[in-house]
């Protein structure tokens, strides 16, 4: 089955990183075909990020999204750019500390930067604890998958937060 | 992997151990990714001041022998035209990578176009044939990086990756080959002068530094590399073979995807736009849609056209203008030709897509 996964933040959370790590948990330790695209311009530096996720257990053709199915959104200018008009069946993890806005669709409330900040330490982690959560609320890849794939794509002498931050998101996903 | 990281790791696979460069948004990832690996395999990297000089630099690397390569985008590329018109002259091999984004002028430069599939051809001055390869997954991204300096090598010609933003840029799994197949260029037979053509009119290459005597330079000059620029005679048998060593084996060298070959309505396509044509075939498996997909799209190998024996319609969607829809309409024999131009940075919608088969009916 082919999923779109859309994933908006502002510059320097991570949003795209974010896309990297799922695509590569789906590709190289999920079994799956996995294309990662982004919008790729100034936004890098601030503004409404975007990054999304084509999984698919058949060879993507279209590399693009065309109508998500699951939306991670970490500010309140990327759900105003990209998650205002989501479709109704889609599902949608929302930061609740830095989005205002609620969708029509399934929202799922994510204290990431929240947790980030006060019980993890490091804002930085936020993308992690929403991944976490991302993959309890959809199943899109294992857990199993999305931890080894973090583990690659993290610096090293961080395994230890970026782990706890995505056990965290495990959580917080599940409730 | 990424679109760019494919095509270093296609190309160092391939044996490229010199990258001259500068580096220019979306391409930049390969200069950044050759300045880390290339020293560590022995090889050379250096960022030149300018593009006029990138190129310089890889035509002169190739005549000491290396497998040269270069990668730039927009503006970057049509500052190379003067010098890859050099490459040709002198029959120096060298592979030239450019993302394409979108123009003219410095225009969109983080966004995908394919508005250079003229330039490649045409745009330095005088006539010209040249190599270009065009990928539509990452995984070709970095098989054809590799074939093209086998064909640079073999033709002794500069061999363009006319690939895009969108694949540049894309991340999805690739395999990786235990081994790339690498043909060296032939060298220069004892006896036979530096420019004197074999059979297949490409002459043996006298490396620097093998002992041959030899002038190389962008003037018309005869056999032995020595000016000769008012001979009309000399002028026409060198640059028809420059042109024909090239062009007569268009055929040969094509590389191709042709599906539902009996279709009467069939896709032509090059890069990214292959991808959102497979998808409409994917979704509309009953309606037998024709799709020729080009991995080389020049020299032109008009004869898998006719692979399509039912045609009565050739569509070409292409991020540009429509440029290669050009070449498609001088060699049909009675088809239609649709364009389907697409500009602006996105490639085309499956829906987009479709519309024009339905148009058709």
């Amino acid at each position: 089955m082919r999923h779109e996964i859309l994933f908006s933040g502002f510059g320097g959370q991570g949003v795209i990183l974010s896309a990297v790590i799922l695509g590569r948990a789906a590709a190289l330790y999920g079994n799956k075909y996995a294309v990662q695209t982004q919008t790729y311009g100034p936004e890098a530096r601030g503004g409404a990020s975007m990054s999304a996720d084509v999984i698919d257990d058949e060879p993507i053709l279209y590399p693009k999204i065309t109508s998500p199915d699951i939306y991670v959104i970490m500010s309140q200018q990327g759900f105003d750019k990209y998650g205002a008009d989501a479709p109704e069946d889609a599902l949608m993890l929302v930061d609740s500390e830095l989005v205002r806005s609620r969708p029509e669709c399934t929202c799922i409330e994510i204290p990431a930067t929240t947790e980030a900040k006060e019980n993890l330490g490091r804002v930085i982690v936020a993308n992690i604890v929403m991944l976490g959560a991302l993959v309890t609320a959809t199943g899109v890849v294992s857990e199993d998958a999305i931890e080894r794939a973090v583990l690659d794509s993290v610096p090293k002498g961080t395994e230890d937060l970026n782990l706890a931050a995505l056990h965290r998101g495990f959580e917080l996903g599940r409730q | 992997m990424q679109g760019n990281r494919a095509c270093c790791e296609g190309a160092l696979a391939a044996g490229c151990n010199f990258f001259g460069g500068y580096p220019i948004t979306p391409s930049t990832e390969i200069a950044e990714l050759m300045a880390l690996k290339l020293p560590k395999r022995g090889g050379t990297f250096i960022q030149m001041e300018d593009e006029l000089g990138s190129m310089g630099s890889i035509i002169g690397a190739s005549w000491t022998g290396a497998r040269s390569m270069t990668a730039t985008s927009g503006p970057g590329f049509s500052l190379m035209m003067e010098n890859i018109g050099y490459a040709v002259m002198t029959e120096t091999p060298c592979v030239v990578v450019n993302i394409q984004r979108g123009g003219p002028s410095t225009g969109q430069p983080t966004m995908s176009a394919q508005g250079d599939m003229m330039q490649c051809r045409f745009g330095s001055h005088g006539d010209m044939a040249t190599i270009a390869v065009v990928p539509s997954t990452v995984q070709e991204m970095y098989e054809l990086t590799a074939k093209a300096f086998n064909l640079a090598d073999r033709f002794r010609v500069p061999t363009f990756v006319m690939s895009d933003e969108t694949i540049g840029h894309m991340r999805e799994k690739i395999v990786i080959p235990d081994k790339v197949d690498i043909v060296p260029r032939k060298p220069l037979l004892e006896g036979k002068l530096p420019f004197e053509p074999d059979e297949d009119g490409v002459p043996g290459f006298a490396q620097f530094g093998s002992g041959h005597r030899v002038h190389v330079t962008g003037l018309t000059h005869d056999e032995r590399g020595y000016p000769d620029t008012t001979d009309p005679e000399v002028h026409e048998k060198l640059v028809k073979r420059l042109y024909n060593k090239v062009e007569s084996k268009r055929h040969e060298i094509a590389d191709y995807d042709a599906v539902n070959t009996e279709a009467e309505t069939v896709f032509i396509t090059y890069g990214p736009c292959a991808r959102t044509v497979r998808q409409v075939l994917h979704d509309h498996p009953g309606e037998c849609i024709g799709h020729l997909n080009l991995r080389i799209v020049w020299p032109f190998p008009e004869d898998t056209m006719k692979l399509f024996t039912n045609a009565k319609t050739f569509i070409v969607p292409e991020l540009n203008l429509g440029q290669m829809v050009r070449e498609v309409a001088r060699h049909t024999t009675g088809e239609k030709v649709v364009s389907m131009p697409k500009i602006g940075g996105h490639i085309h919608t499956p829906a987009e897509l479709y519309r024009a088969v339905e148009a058709e009916r």
